[in-house]
């Protein structure tokens, strides 16, 4: 009996121990989310990324959460401000010739790359060329992109492999000569885009170069220092920056996760300094949580881009214009905006967000988005008008596809349940997953589907051109000779105010007079921002622009 | 004995082929391709990009590539992370997987079978009903609410330990708590009623007859052959937390191999997707495995000499 509750000390010793230990590392705990406060006033800087970026070679770049990275270790010819207008980068002035189409860039003398290199034009060449080159493996998705520089899809389609035909020459170290194919209003701020990002030389010999901090020579404000696959990625402040007098964080530190709801319990708890769009996401279901309790930390910025519901034109019952009209008449975008998506967002007549820049200003000022309106007896009318005139007596079964996530879901609910009320029609809802949804969609496998549209860049061409007969993106089976008029004139116009004109007709007849698409709102970027922490600079795409921020 | 391991070995290698053919022909399957994004990439890149994987062949012959391939250990390079070998992605997210797993287990019988032996010594008592609420409360809370219950108050309301991350020793609790609350539960109700059953076995009265002193007959007798179902435990356990984190993974943030397994499905990461399906089923087969071997070895009742097998 003596020995059985010896062992039950011992057992019971154990445990305590256990318990115990428990205790002191929760200590631990306490001063280590200390320790991330006080890391915060030594201008380190927390974030998230919700996927890890899949490649930081600028040429095969093409998500944003790359884009976010990319733009903290690398600097184009230019780089944008916190009102999306081009200001020098590598670049420190340029000249443009009056018909558009010559741009000589003068470089900086003291720009360099990280390991203290002089960055040369030659390195812009190299670069480019790299991007274009059609046996570069895997070949760059983005390529496309410096297609609006003269020769350019010339080389890359394996027209001619002679690069010299190409309008990118490096008349010295300091000068770079971009020849363009037509006037391009927005080349300038096209360049601080990634894929026109410098790459160093040294990565020639190197099929790895971008996955290992020690060969990432950047020429950026930050340099890659650690990047732990799935964990933690790492930018530490480039010395050889050339303008690193104004670059105030030391550090940026980014985790890993891809669960919203972590993310913003992460916020809350103080490990995170910024969370949200557009790298991560807060779950429309906090929305109502966050209003009220983050009010003051809640940033919610409109920024051009659109969520919207596509008809497909080849499919019945949506060959009749009147009945995507009805459809499109029948919801209540501000109900959307207000209970489901809950974050302030603008509801959308027109294709074109706001904050894209028309002729002088924004182009939604200057043209407003009022194509169509709401109204339930005018699209019951022009329903029953569509069915009379296609001979039906009860419309065809309807099937709306969006694919799998949880808003997508909600706002595809609501929307069908308007239908229901509104029209009288009862639409089926379906989710899909990613890879299928797409394929449906681009083989015009449905009826209405879920979509959206973020520019290219700052211009309502990135908009349109979309929508023209040979568009790869087209996926609605809309083909107007008119239309495709109307985008090539402006495709080649130096005027920008007739550009413009075009464009609004192209928008008429797009929405007003054909109803291809049933806008439903402009995004909005959701973020939250501790208080102390500023200039954080998110552009009219929503892209994010940490290297100037700082702890107050 | 070596026949025995002989014919698991080969029953083995036959189900990682035929596991290996199905996820090929299932993955290629379904639509998409590893290239789609919202904004479609020009035809011609795209089908540059299918020519340089070898996407544009036929099935039947990206098989046989692929077979040719994996036999001389080259698994390839993701097509979603550019210029990283799948191997190294497996290698460098698996080591976070493993080193909770390894915590999580070693966590769990540790304290599991402590808990079981408890409420068999203290049959019918207090600690015996305390330990067996807790095991009933583990196995019935599943671990994904567990984890955000746990998230949610030492990590963002008391602040005691991060929300998400892995990189300090700390990080571990959270997650390693989450994933062990089941099977120290189940461990525990197992090392309990196996013991109460020993511990009235004839063999035991014999040996409390024979006067041998108590740590004798609880270390020789009770406690060796209480543990065996444990043991047989262990193996599935293994594998149901080093394949069951991933929802955990998700929750804290960390990037394990659970991550990457879901995401390169989405991305239909063809090579990716292959490389860890295999990785996955050798390590299962090999768990099962390494049960059945050591199942063989502690329990001298299993006899495999004898007419069934011959």
């Amino acid at each position: 009996m003596r020995r059985k509750s010896l062992f039950t000390l011992l057992t019971m010793i154990l445990v305590v121990g256990t318990v115990l230990a428990g205790c002191g590392s929760k200590n631990e705990g306490g001063s280590g989310s200390k320790e991330n406060t006080a890391a915060s006033k030594d201008q380190v800087l927390h974030i998230n990324l919700s996927a890890e970026p899949p490649t930081f070679d600028p040429a095969q770049a093409q998500d944003s959460q790359a884009h976010t990275v990319l733009n903290m270790m690398y600097e184009g010819l230019v780089r944008l401000d916190e009102n999306s207008k081009p200001v020098p980068g590598v670049a420190e002035k340029w000249d443009i010739s009056s018909d558009g189409l010559k741009y000589v860039f003068h470089l900086r003398k003291d720009a360099k790359w990280s390991n203290g290199d002089p960055l040369t034009a030659k390195d812009f060449v190299f670069a480019w060329q790299r991007v274009l080159d059609p046996s570069s493996t895997p070949a760059p998705p983005y390529a496309y992109q410096l297609f609006y520089i003269k020769g350019a899809e010339d080389y890359n389609s394996k027209k001619t492999t002679d690069f010299s035909t190409v309008g990118v020459k490096a008349t010295d170290d300091n000068t770079l000569e971009v020849t363009l194919k037509t006037p391009t209003p927005y080349f300038l701020s096209l360049t601080s885009f990634y894929t026109f990002y410098p790459v160093h030389q040294s990565v020639k010999d190197n099929a790895k170069w971008a996955a290992d901090p020690k060969t990432m020579i950047t020429n950026g404000p930050f340099t890659l220092t650690t990047w732990t696959t799935g964990q933690k990625i790492e930018v530490t402040k480039n010395a050889n920056y050339w303008d690193n007098k104004d670059i105030k964080l030391n550090k940026i530190t980014m985790s890993l996760s891809n669960s919203g709801a972590t993310e913003l319990s992460s916020y809350k708890a103080g490990q995170l300094d910024f969370a949200g769009m557009p790298n991560g996401e807060i779950p429309t279901d906090q929305m109502p949580a966050v209003k009220k309790e983050l009010k003051d930390e809640l940033n919610l910025k409109p920024i051009g881009g659109i969520y919207y519901y596509q008809f497909n034109v080849t499919a019945k019952p949506f060959d009749n214009a009147k009945i995507r009209k009805a459809f499109a008449m029948a919801i209540s975008r501000q109900d959307i905006v207000d209970k489901v998506t809950q974050s302030e967002e603008k509801p959308a007549f027109g294709f074109v967000p706001p904050g894209i820049t028309g002729e002088k200003e924004d182009f939604r000022t200057e043209h407003k988005d009022d194509f169509f309106t709401e109204n339930m007896d005018e699209a019951k009318k022009l329903l029953q008008e569509g069915m009379q005139e296609e001979g039906y007596t009860t419309l065809p079964p309807v099937t709306l596809i969006y694919n799998s996530s949880d808003k997508h879901k909600k706002i595809a609910l609501a929307v069908a349940d308007m239908w229901k009320r509104n029209l009288g029609v009862e639409v089926k809802t379906e989710n899909q997953e990613w890879g299928v949804f797409l394929k449906n969609r681009r083989s015009l496998n449905y009826q209405i589907a879920r979509a959206g549209w973020s520019p290219d860049y700052n211009d309502p061409m990135t908009f349109f051109d979309l929508w023209t007969s040979k568009s790869g993106n087209n996926d609605v089976g809309f083909k107007n000779k008119e239309y495709d008029a109307l985008v090539n004139d402006a495709y080649s116009s130096a005027d920008n105010k007739k550009r413009m004109d075009d464009f609004t007709k192209a928008e008429t007849l797009l929405i007003k007079d054909q109803q291809v698409l049933m806008p439903i709102y402009y995004y909005t970027n959701v973020a939250l921002i501790k208080p102390n922490l500023k200039g954080v600079i998110l552009d009219y795409a929503g892209a994010v622009d940490f290297t100037r921020a700082y702890f107050e | 004995m070596v026949r025995y391991v002989a014919n698991k070995f080969f029953y083995m290698l036959v189900s990682l082929f035929i596991l290996i053919s199905a996820t090929f022909f299932l993955m290629k399957a379904i639509p998409g391709d590893p290239f789609m994004s919202e904004k479609k990439v020009p035809p011609e890149i795209q089908a540059r990009l299918m020519e340089q994987y070898g996407l544009d062949k036929p099935v039947y012959q990206q098989y046989f590539k692929y077979l040719g391939d994996i036999a001389t250990g080259d698994f390839g390079i993701s097509m979603k992370h550019q210029n990283q070998e799948v191997t190294d992605i497996i290698l460098d997210t698996f080591s976070a997987s493993l080193k909770l797993g390894v915590f999580a287990i070693v966590i769990s019988v540790i304290i599991g079978v402590l808990l079981g032996m408890l409420a068999a010594l203290y049959h019918r008592k207090l600690i015996d009903n305390v330990a067996m609420i807790l095991a009933v409360l583990g196995i019935a809370v599943p671990s994904f609410v567990l984890a955000s219950l746990i998230q949610f108050i030492f990590g963002e309301k008391l602040g005691w330990f991060h929300v998400m991350g892995f990189d300090g020793p700390l990080d571990y609790v959270l997650p390693v708590a989450a994933l062990s609350a089941q099977p120290i539960a189940f461990i525990a109700r197992l090392t309990r009623s196996s013991m109460l059953e020993v511990l009235h076995a004839d063999y035991i009265k014999t040996a409390k007859a024979k006067g041998l002193n108590w740590f004798t007959i609880m270390f020789k007798h009770v406690i060796r052959n209480g543990i065996l179902p444990v043991v047989t435990y262990i193996g599935p356990m293994t594998a149901n937390i080093i394949t069951g984190s991933v929802v955990i993974e998700q929750i804290f943030g960390i990037g394990g191999i659970g991550k990457v397994f879901v995401e390169c499905i989405t991305n239909r990461d063809y090579t990716m997707i292959m490389g860890v399906t295999i990785f996955y089923g050798v390590l299962l087969m090999l768990a099962r495995f390494i049960t059945d071997i050591v199942y063989v070895l502690v329990d001298p009742r299993i006899k495999l000499t004898g007419g069934k097998e011959g």
